[in-house]
C-alpha cells in the first residue's frame, strides 16, 4: 500500500506521512506507538458483525456477546430482537433439563434485557444452582453456577442467594490451582491454562460476595498471592502492551491471547471489587489496556466482544483506571502552521479527570538523547484537547519522537488512575523544501559548453545536444524551511530513449548541493550505442517533503558511435507493457505417428502362404501311410485315449481364448485344472500303450 | 576333360544313396522329420513376410518364429529319444518321450501365446 511519494501532490504527501508513521514505529526505539481509544469505527463494526440472523441470535451466549457490546458502545437495541431473545431466555430458564451453563447464559442475557421473570421462577433456579454448586467437580461447573447465583443477586433483591459453605467451596476451587499461578479445569485433566486462572478468580470473587458468613482472611491472602504469581507469566510486546497467552489449546476450544487476557482482566477486576489493596503495578494495567486498544477494530464478533467487554471492565475498575494519550494527527505541516494537539481520555473514550500534559522531550529520528523541555500544553475545554501553539525551537522537517507526561491535578487520583509515566509518540513534521540554483550544463572536458538554468519544481523544456566525448551535468540545492541542508529519500535522474529504453541514475549530494555528471564516454556501452533523443526526468521526493516532484526537464540529443558487431542488444520493449503478461503462443501436442502397416491384401496372401506348409505336412503324412492301428479298441483305454486327445485340444482352445480375450491369471488357473486332468488321462493312455507294445515285443 | 559330368554323376550318385538310406528309416521317425520340415518352412515364410512389410509388431514376429523353431527343436529331441538305434536312450520308453514332447510343447505355446500380443 505504500505509494511512491515522488508522484504525489501536496495533499497526498500528508496522507503518505500518516502511513509512514507505522513504519516509523518499528524504526524508532521501543515503546513508541500510538493507541487510540474506542471510536465510531468500533460502533459501525459492531453493527456489522453482530447482525442477528432472521431477528434472533443462534445461541444465548452469542446473544449476550452482541447485547453486551451494544450496551458498552451505546448502541440501541432493536425491539423485535429483544422479544425473540426474551422468549428464548424464558424457555431456557423454565426447562428442567437446562444445566448450569445454559442457566448462566440465560441469566446473563436477562441481566441486559430485563425480561419478565417471576420471583418464584428465580427461587427455583436458585435452588437448582445451589445444588449444582454442591455437586460441582470441574472449574466450569463452579463458574457457571456461582456466576448464575451472582446474576440473580443483581437482578432481584428479594430472592435469597447466600451460600452457606462458602469456605468449603473456596477450598475446592483453590484445590485446582497450580504453583505457577495457572489453574486446571478439573482434577482429572492435568492441563492448566491462564484462561482457567481468570475464570477461577472471577468465580472466587463471586463466592466471596455471596458468602453468608465472613471468609477466612488467610484464604483471601493466598488468593492475592496467586494473582501476583500469575502476573509473573505476563508477556510483553515492544510497543508497551502486556498480555497473557495460553500455550496449549484448552478444552473449550477458546485459544489465543485475547480470550486468556480477557478472562484474567475480568477475574482481576471482579476480585478487586470485593476487596481493596490489590497491588498491580500501574504500567501493567496500562499495558493490558494498550494490548486491547492495539488490535484496532477486530474482524470477527468474538474478538470484538473480548475487546469491548475487557475495556469496559478496565474503564471502571478498582485497581487503577488506565488513561490513554493519543494524537488526532501525527503529521504536522510547517507550511500550514499546524498546532500540536493531544487528547487524553479513558479507554472507552470518556473524559479524563483534570490533568495537565507536558511535552518533556523531542527526539529526532535515530537519536537517543534530547534536552528536557518541560513545556505545558494548553487545555481547550470545548474540544477537550491539549495543544501547543508553537512547536519547540529547532523542530525542522523530519521524523521525531515526542515524549509526553501526564500530571494529574488532584494527587488523590494518582492511585486511582494509571498514566504510564512518559508516553512516546512518533510525529512527522512536513514542510516545503526549497529547490534553487538548479542548472543543467553540457561539458567538453571540464569546460562548460552550454548551460541552462532550470526552474524547479516547475515546467522546463531543455533542448540540449551532446556527443559521446562530452558530459552532461545537472546540479541543484535543497534547503529546509529553517535553512538547513536536506537529503531526500529519492533523488533520481532518468534518461529515456525514443525507443523506450530507460536508464536511471542516483543524484549524489554533499550537504545542500546535489550534483550528477553523466560522462557519456563511459556510458556508451550501457546505453547500448543508441543515438537519438533522450527525454530527461528528475525525481526528488521524501515523506516529509510536501513538494516532492517528478518533472520532465526536456530532452538531450545524444550522438553515440555505431554499435560494434558483438554489442549487446537493448532489451526489447513491449509495445504495451501489459502484453508481457498476455497469453503466449499455443503449443500443439504432436502425437506419435502410428506405424505404417502393410496393405491388407499382402497380409492375407501371406496368411494363406503360411498355411501351405501345414497342408503339405498333412499330405506328406498321408503319403507316408499314417494309420490309427495302434488306437486302443477296448472300451476303457479307448475313452482314455479320446480324453487324452480331447485334453490337448482343450488346452489349445484355451490358448486361443487366452490370445483373444482372457488374462494370464484365469488362463493359468484353467490350465492348471486341465493340466491335472490331462496328466492323469495321459498317464493312463500312454502306460496302456507302453504295456501293449511291451507285450508285443515279448510275444 | 569330363570333370563336370563326373561331378554331376557323383552328385547324383550321392543323392541316390542318401535317398535309399533314408527310405530305410522307420515310419515314425519319418513322421517326425516331416513335422520338423513343416515347422521350419513356416518359420521361413514368416521371416520373408517380415522382410517385406517390416518388423512393426516385433513381439508378434518373434513369437511366431520362435514357436516354429521351438517346436522343431522339441521334435528333434523327440526323434533322438525315440530312435531305436540310439544306445543312450535304450531304456527310455517312447511313450514317455512323447509325453515329454507334448508337455514341453504346451508350455512353449503358453509362453508364445502370452508374447503374441
Amino acid at each position: 500500500m505504500k505509494i511512491s511519494p515522488a508522484e504525489d501532490s501536496q495533499a497526498m504527501a500528508r496522507k503518505v506521512g500518516i502511513i509512514a508513521v507505522l513504519l516509523a514505529v518499528a524504526s524508532i526505539c521501543e515503546a513508541v506507538a500510538i493507541f487510540h481509544p474506542i471510536s465510531e469505527s468500533h460502533r459501525s463494526a459492531a453493527l456489522e458483525l453482530f447482525s442477528p440472523v432472521a431477528g434472533s441470535f443462534s445461541s444465548l451466549e452469542e446473544a449476550y456477546e452482541a447485547l453486551r457490546t451494544f450496551e458498552v458502545l451505546g448502541i440501541e437495541k432493536k425491539p423485535d430482537v429483544k422479544d425473540h431473545t426474551c422468549n428464548s431466555v424464558v424457555d431456557t430458564l423454565s426447562l428442567m433439563s437446562s444445566n448450569s451453563r445454559d442457566l448462566y447464559h440465560a441469566l446473563r442475557v436477562n441481566g441486559l434485557l430485563k425480561c419478565e421473570i417471576s420471583n418464584e421462577a428465580l427461587t427455583g433456579i436458585v435452588s437448582r444452582l445451589k445444588d449444582a454448586v454442591k455437586d460441582a467437580t470441574s472449574l466450569l461447573d463452579y463458574y457457571h453456577s456461582i456466576g448464575g447465583l451472582l446474576l440473580i443477586k443483581d437482578q432481584s433483591s428479594e430472592v435469597d442467594v447466600l451460600l452457606e459453605n462458602a469456605d468449603g467451596t473456596l477450598r475446592s476451587i483453590k484445590a485446582l490451582s497450580q504453583s505457577d499461578g495457572r489453574w486446571r479445569y478439573s482434577s482429572s485433566n492435568p492441563e492448566s491454562s491462564t484462561r482457567a486462572a481468570g475464570l477461577a478468580f472471577e468465580t472466587i470473587s463471586g463466592v466471596i460476595s455471596l458468602a453468608a458468613s465472613a471468609i477466612d482472611e488467610t484464604l483471601i491472602g493466598t488468593l492475592k498471592k496467586d494473582i501476583m504469581k500469575l502476573f509473573d507469566s505476563i508477556e510483553k510486546y515492544d510497543d508497551g502492551s502486556y498480555y497473557f497467552d495460553d500455550k496449549h489449546i484448552d478444552a473449550s476450544g477458546h485459544q489465543g491471547p485475547l480470550s486468556a487476557t480477557s478472562a484474567v482482566v475480568r477475574g482481576l477486576t471482579a476480585f478487586a471489587s470485593t476487596s481493596e489493596s490489590l497491588n498491580i503495578p500501574e504500567d501493567k494495567i496500562l499495558g493490558l489496556a494498550r494490548f486491547f486498544l492495539g488490535i484496532g477494530v477486530p474482524g470477527n464478533s468474538k474478538d470484538l466482544y473480548y475487546q469491548i467487554d475487557t475495556l469496559s471492565h478496565l474503564e471502571n475498575n478498582r485497581v487503577s483506571v488506565p488513561l490513554v494519550l493519543s494524537l488526532p494527527a501525527t503529521v504536522l505541516s510547517l507550511t500550514s502552521k499546524d498546532k500540536l494537539k493531544v487528547k487524553v481520555s479513558t479507554v472507552l473514550g470518556s473524559s479524563a479527570p483534570p490533568l495537565s500534559v507536558k511535552l518533556m522531550q523531542v527526539f529526532s529520528s535515530g537519536s537517543k538523547d534530547a534536552s528536557v523541555l518541560n513545556k505545558d500544553l494548553h487545555f481547550d475545554p470545548k474540544e477537550a484537547i491539549y495543544s501547543l501553539d508553537d512547536l519547540p525551537e529547532g523542530v525542522d522537517i523530519g521524523e521525531y519522537v515526542f515524549a509526553f507526561e501526564i500530571v494529574l491535578s488532584d494527587p488523590e487520583y494518582k492511585r486511582k488512575f494509571a498514566t504510564g509515566g512518559r508516553t512516546k509518540v512518533p510525529v512527522h513534521v512536513t514542510g516545503v523544501v526549497k529547490v534553487d540554483n538548479a542548472k543543467a550544463a553540457v561539458l567538453e572536458g571540464d569546460v562548460v559548453e552550454s548551460e541552462k538554468k532550470l526552474d524547479l519544481p516547475g515546467k522546463n523544456d531543455l533542448a540540449l545536444s551532446a556527443n559521446h566525448l562530452q558530459k552532461l551535468r545537472l546540479s541543484f540545492m535543497l534547503t529546509t524551511p529553517f535553512g538547513k541542508p536536506f537529503k531526500p529519500h529519492q533523488a533520481l535522474l532518468k534518461l529515456r530513449h525514443e525507443t523506450g529504453v530507460e536508464h536511471i541514475f542516483v543524484v549524489e549530494n554533499s550537504g545542500r548541493h546535489f550534483e550528477i555528471t553523466l560522462d557519456f564516454l563511459g556510458l556508451v556501452e550501457k546505453f547500448f550505442y543508441l543515438s537519438g533523443q533522450y527525454n530527461i526526468d528528475l525525481t526528488v521526493g521524501d515523506a516529509v517533503m510536501e513538494n516532492s516532484f517528478l518533472e520532465p526537464l526536456g530532452s538531450v540529443e545524444l550522438d553515440l558511435p555505431k554499435a560494434p558487431e558483438k554489442a549487446t542488444q537493448p532489451p526489447p520493449q513491449a509495445a504495451n507493457p501489459y502484453l508481457r503478461y498476455g497469453p503466449k503462443a499455443e503449443i500443439a501436442h504432436i502425437f506419435r505417428a502410428p506405424e505404417k502397416r502393410p496393405p491388407q491384401e499382402v497380409s492375407f496372401a501371406f496368411l494363406g502362404l503360411v498355411l501351405v506348409p501345414f497342408l503339405a505336412f498333412l499330405v506328406g503324412l498321408l503319403r507316408l501311410g499314417v494309420n490309427f492301428k495302434n488306437f486302443p479298441t477296448s472300451a476303457i483305454p479307448a475313452t482314455f485315449a479320446i480324453l487324452f486327445h480331447g485334453g490337448i485340444a482343450a488346452v489349445l482352445i484355451l490358448y486361443v481364448l487366452f490370445w483373444l480375450k482372457l488374462d494370464l491369471f484365469t488362463t493359468l488357473k484353467t490350465l492348471g485344472l486341465i493340466g491335472i486332468f490331462l496328466m492323469f488321462v495321459g498317464h493312463r493312455t500312454l502306460s496302456h500303450l507302453a504295456s501293449t507294445s511291451a507285450k508285443l515285443k515279448s510275444a | 576333360m569330363g570333370r563336370s559330368p563326373a561331378t554331376k554323376d557323383d552328385a547324383q550318385a550321392l543323392f541316390h544313396s542318401l535317398r535309399s538310406a533314408y527310405s530305410a528309416t522307420p515310419t515314425n521317425l519319418k513322421i517326425i522329420d516331416l513335422y520338423v520340415v513343416f515347422a521350419v518352412f513356416t518359420a521361413l515364410i514368416q521371416v520373408v513376410y517380415m522382410a517385406i512389410v517390416g518388423s512393426f509388431p516385433f513381439n508378434s514376429f518373434l513369437s511366431g518364429v520362435l514357436s516354429c523353431v521351438g517346436t522343431a527343436v522339441l521334435a528333434v529331441c523327440l526323434r533322438i529319444q525315440v530312435n531305436k538305434e540310439n544306445k543312450e536312450f535304450k531304456d527310455l520308453p517312447p511313450e514317455r518321450a512323447f509325453a515329454d514332447f507334448v508337455l514341453c510343447n504346451l508350455v512353449l505355446h503358453l509362453v508364445i501365446m502370452n508374447f503374441l500380443g
